[in-house]
C-alpha cells in the first residue's frame, strides 16, 4: 500500500502525517508513509486544500486532520 | 431576551458583592466590563465557530472551483466573493488554491474576489462585530467587504494581469482529485470540534489582552475623549487606522472588544469599519506567500487596490453614519 500525505509544511500537515503514521501501525499495515512537499507534485493529485491523504493514487481526505481512529479505518477499507 | 442577560448578573455579582467594588467607581466600571465581556465573546466563538464549520463542510475549495470555472466578469466576482465567505481557506493553502483556480479556468479577476472576500470576511470579525455592534453594523462590514471584493476583481480583471502571474503557474498540470468522499454527520461534527477549539485555543489570550485594554480605557478614560482625534472631522483618521490594521493581521479576536470602546470613546464608525479590515483583509504573511505565485507588481497592485478602497469605505461610512 502506498499512502502519501501532501503538505507544504504547515503545522496541520505534520500532524495529519503523525496520525497517519499512528493509524498505519494501529491497522497493523505493512506501509510506508511518505511526505509530499513540493507544490507542483500536490497540484498534481487535484488537490486545493493541505493537508491531504493520498492511499495508492486516490486522494482520500483534503482540507482537514481526521482522528487516528478515522484514518485507520478508512485504510482498512482498502 | 438578551441571551447574555445571565452573564450580565454573574459579573455584576462577582463585581458588585464578592469584590464590594462600587458601581460608579473607575475600578469597579473596568472588572465588570472585563468580565462580562471575556466569557461572552468566548462563548460567542465556540459556537459560531462550530456551526460556521459545519456550513462549510458542504463547500469545499474543489467544489468552488467547480462553479467558478469558465465565469465571467462580473456575475463570476460576485460568486467568487459569496463563496469567498463559506469556502473554509487559510493562508497556509493560499498557493495550491491559487494555482487550482487559475488552472482550472477561474478568470484571473474573478480568483482575486476570492482571495479578497475570504480573510477580509472572516467568521471571527463576523461574530464579533454582531456581539459587540449588534446585526446592523455586522450587515454593513459583510456588504462592504463584499462590495470591496467584487470590484477589486473586476478591477484587476479588466486589467488584464494574466503576465504578472509567475510563469510556472501556467505550466502546472492539475490533475483530478476524482470524487473524495463526502464527510459523514459523525465526521462532520469531529471536525467542527476540532476547528472550534482550534481557533479559541488559538486566540484567547488576544481575546483576554484586547478585552483587559477595553476594560481599563473603559473605566478609566472619559467619554468622547477620541473624538477630536480619531472622530469624524479628522481626515487623516481613517488611512492612520488602516496603517496601524496592517500589521495587527489576524488578531481580529483581540482588536474587535478593543475597538467597541474605542467607539464608545468617540472614535468615528467608518474608521472603526476600515480599521477592521485592514486588520484582517490586508495580511502582510498571505502576501508573502503568495509571491511564489505571483510576480511582486501584481501583489502590489492586489494591496493598493484593497488599501485604496477600504479607506473609500472608511470615509463613506464617516459621512453617512453622523
Amino acid at each position: 500500500m502506498e499512502i502519501k500525505v501532501l503538505g507544504s509544511g504547515c503545522a496541520k500537515c505534520n500532524q495529519l502525517e503523525e496520525a497517519t503514521k499512528q493509524a498505519v501501525a494501529l491497522a497493523g499495515i505493512d506501509a510506508q508513509v511518505e511526505k509530499v512537499t513540493d507544490v507542483v507534485q500536490i497540484m498534481g493529485y487535484g488537490v486545493m486544500t493541505t493537508p491531504a491523504l493520498v492511499v495508492d493514487g486516490q486522494v482520500r481526505v483534503a482540507g482537514r486532520v481526521p482522528s487516528v481512529e478515522d484514518i485507520a479505518a478508512l485504510l482498512t477499507r482498502e | 431576551m438578551d441571551p447574555f442577560y445571565p452573564l450580565q448578573l454573574l459579573s455584576d455579582w462577582l463585581t458588585y458583592s464578592v469584590l464590594g467594588l462600587a458601581p460608579t467607581s473607575q475600578l469597579g466600571m473596568s472588572v465588570e466590563f472585563f468580565l462580562f465581556d471575556v466569557p461572552k465573546v468566548l462563548i460567542l466563538l465556540a459556537v459560531v465557530i462550530f456551526f460556521v464549520a459545519i456550513i462549510r463542510s458542504f463547500f469545499p475549495p474543489e467544489k468552488t472551483r467547480k462553479v467558478l470555472s469558465h465565469t465571467r466578469l462580473f456575475g463570476g466576482n460576485i460568486a467568487a466573493a459569496l463563496l469567498g465567505i463559506v469556502t473554509p481557506f487559510c493562508s497556509c493553502s493560499a498557493v495550491p488554491l491559487f494555482i487550482g483556480f487559475v488552472e482550472s479556468g477561474v478568470p484571473l479577476g474573478v480568483t482575486f474576489s476570492f482571495l479578497v472576500a475570504s480573510p477580509m470576511i472572516n467568521e471571527v470579525a463576523i461574530i464579533l462585530l454582531w456581539g459587540m455592534f449588534g446585526w446592523q453594523i455586522t450587515l454593513l462590514y459583510i456588504v462592504s467587504g463584499l462590495f470591496i471584493a467584487i470590484t477589486s476583481g473586476i478591477i484587476i480583471g479588466k486589467l488584464g494581469l494574466e503576465n504578472w502571474v509567475e510563469e510556472y503557474v501556467y505550466q502546472i498540470r492539475v490533475g483530478d482529485a476524482g470524487e473524495i468522499a463526502e464527510q459523514t454527520w459523525r465526521e462532520k461534527f469531529a471536525y467542527a470540534r476540532g476547528y472550534v477549539a482550534e481557533i479559541v485555543g488559538k486566540v484567547w489570550p488576544y481575546v483576554v489582552v484586547g478585552i483587559g485594554l477595553g476594560a481599563v480605557m473603559h473605566g478609566y478614560i472619559p467619554n468622547d475623549f477620541l473624538v477630536q482625534y480619531a472622530g469624524p472631522n479628522n481626515p487623516f483618521a481613517v488611512p492612520l487606522a488602516v496603517l496601524v490594521g496592517v500589521p495587527l493581521y489576524s488578531n481580529a479576536a483581540g482588536v474587535i472588544p478593543l475597538v467597541s470602546v474605542l467607539v464608545e470613546k468617540g472614535m468615528a464608525m467608518g474608521t472603526v469599519l476600515a480599521f477592521m479590515m485592514a486588520v484582517v483583509g490586508l495580511s502582510l504573511p498571505e502576501a508573502i506567500i503568495l509571491r511564489k505565485v505571483l510576480k511582486p507588481k501584481l501583489i502590489a497592485v492586489y494591496f493598493g487596490i484593497n488599501a485604496v478602497g477600504i479607506v473609500a469605505i472608511g470615509y463613506l461610512f464617516n459621512l453617512v453614519l453622523r
